[in-house]
């Protein structure tokens, strides 16, 4: 009976839709994508780097919507070109100028987001403009799926490849440039992938909503573990947990599916902030017993 | 191998924190750096790690490659939150024989282990860095500079913050490395340090205010012209044209 019921429940509506079980596989790809970059963007203390990113995709995800209408490649192109020239020149702004990076990026994505408005609104109805920013994740189809899968796999590949500099690059830069390791080609390569990922996101969750998948488990993990390992593991299980109920969520009470995933993740996220082992605000106010040593 | 200064000038915002500084320092011996605060010591060694541009002048390390430099920069510059571990940290120091992408291999962790147990922290290898003192820090710190196994070794004020025994047993590793036939220089302020442990004493000014034997140089007049030649910073300060009346 209970069998019935937890099948009835989680497992039928993949088995018997198939935009279901694309829109699930679109979230399992995202979330290995996605994690771990948001991990790595919440220990380089740059975790509002993502939303920046993700608004200064708009504008060319809107010239690629102006010239080739509703078409994922153009738009995805656009987006892509688009974040990489904010994070481009933000990066020249800061390296030859006094003013700090936040400052820089804060500046240009701003530029780039009123471009964008300024775009859709001249061009296309406030629909699409809710289509940019919204997504549908329920409506993904095998160009957007070999996207999001394509995408993760560059990004683990890549991520594989140069973790040791980049990690090494947050925790002491200092050291990292003394010994000539080559630090801002690091996070060059960095911000490719974090705009990368988020131009993945945009067409199942929007461009907004691509930064909670990436940020929230992300920022889950850091109350639960204490390794970097530990971390990873935790921010991509807790993504695609997100991503699975919360398209159960759409689903059985016929919610948007963008927002269900994202709020479902917040809910890990409210939840650890209380119970978090590493540094929840109750394991912090009930003290354990102290060691002998 | 030569570690020299040439009429060396690195300024912020056009005023000098170093001015015309010249000089060659001894090889394989410790040379302090000393001198009031704002005298441009750390700038000095910012400049010589390549991390200042110089308004004029240069730095000379002829027979030194990148690996054979390991610098210590002051302490706050870490982000000692990230969930890392001692031994991680330590490891960091085989950069130039493992690289972005190479395997550490057996040995270099076995000097990784052996550089922990010189600097007195056997047994906290597998530790956050987090769940460290300043103390317990700074031998890390140290721990690393082992396995860097560098010919020049720059020390930015390494004993700040710092207590009483872990000082005493740096500072015998910088007597080591004296003996080992390492350059050593280091930015300190205590006097005491550098009669015990510098044959060498640079004093700035700003300027080379007097640079040679630790007892010739650390002379009451010294340190009084010292202190004089820093606290000056004149908004309406006329241009320098030292170098072109030397051309």
């Amino acid at each position: 009976m209970i069998w019935q019921t937890i099948y009835d429940f989680a497992f039928a509506p993949f088995i018997e839709f198939s935009f279901m079980r694309r829109a699930l596989v679109a979230c399992i790809a995202l979330a290995l994508g996605s994690a771990p970059i948001g991990l790595l963007l919440v220990m380089r203390r740059m975790s509002l780097m993502g939303d920046a990113m993700s608004h200064a995709v708009l504008p060319g995800a809107a010239i690629g919507f102006m010239l080739a209408g509703l078409s994922l490649p153009a738009m995805s192109l656009g987006g892509f070109v688009a974040g990489v020239l904010v994070a481009i020149l933000a990066g020249l702004a800061t390296r030859y100028t006094s003013v700090k990076e936040d400052a820089s990026f804060a500046a240009f994505y701003l530029l780039s987001l009123a471009a964008g408005v300024l775009l859709v609104s001249v061009s296309g109805s406030n629909v699409d403009l809710m289509h940019i920013l919204f997504g549908s994740v329920l409506a993904v189809d095998d160009m957007a799926l070999l996207l999001v899968a394509g995408v993760a796999s560059v990004t683990l590949t890549m991520l594989a490849i140069i973790w040791r500099p980049l990690l090494l690059e947050c925790l002491d830069p200092v050291f990292l440039s003394a010994v000539r390791g080559g630090g801002q080609w690091w996070h060059q390569l960095f911000l490719l992938l974090v705009v990368l990922n988020l131009v993945a996101g945009f067409q199942a969750l929007g461009t907004l909503m691509a930064v909670g998948l990436m940020m929230l488990p992300a920022i889950t993990a850091r109350l639960w573990a204490q390794s970097v390992g530990g971390m990873l593991l935790w921010s991509v299980s807790v993504a695609m947990l997100s991503g699975f109920g919360g398209l159960l969520l759409s689903y059985h009470v016929e919610l948007p599916s963008g927002p269900s995933i994202i709020l479902l993740a917040g809910l890990f996220y409210l939840v650890s902030l209380l119970f978090g082992s590493q540094g929840g605000a109750l394991p912090r106010y009930i003290r354990a017993r102290h060691f002998e040593e | 191998m030569k570690i020299a200064l040439k009429n060396l000038t690195v300024s912020y915002q056009r005023h000098p924190a170093v001015h015309h500084a010249s000089g060659e320092f001894a090889l394989g011996d410790a040379t302090a750096i000393f001198g009031p605060n704002g005298a441009g010591k750390s700038t000095l060694l910012k400049a010589m790690m390549g991390a200042l541009k110089p308004d004029a002048g240069s730095v000379e390390l002829s027979g030194l490659a990148v690996r054979d430099i390991a610098y210590l920069p002051q302490q706050s510059e870490i982000d000692r939150s990230l969930p890392v571990s001692v031994t991680d940290l330590v490891a960091t120091g085989l950069w130039h024989e493992s690289g972005a992408f190479g395997r550490m291999g057996r040995t270099g962790l076995a000097r990784v282990a052996h550089a922990l147990e010189q600097v007195g922290l056997t047994g906290f290898a597998a530790r956050p860095i987090s769940a460290l003192s300043s103390g317990q820090f700074q031998r890390v710190l140290f721990a690393r500079i082992l396995v860097q196994d560098a010919r020049l070794i720059l020390l930015d004020e390494p004993f700040n913050a710092v207590d009483a025994k872990t000082t005493f047993d740096l500072l015998e590793l910088v007597r080591q490395w004296k003996e080992e036939g390492r350059t050593v220089i280091a930015v300190l302020h205590d006097y005491e340090q550098v009669r015990a442990y510098f044959p060498y004493t640079l004093l700035m000014g700003r300027e080379v205010i007097a640079w040679g034997t630790t007892e010739t140089v650390l002379t009451d007049a010294n340190l009084r012209r010292a202190v004089d030649r820093t606290a000056s910073w004149h908004d309406k300060a006329p241009v320098c044209h030292t170098d072109e009346e030397a051309a």
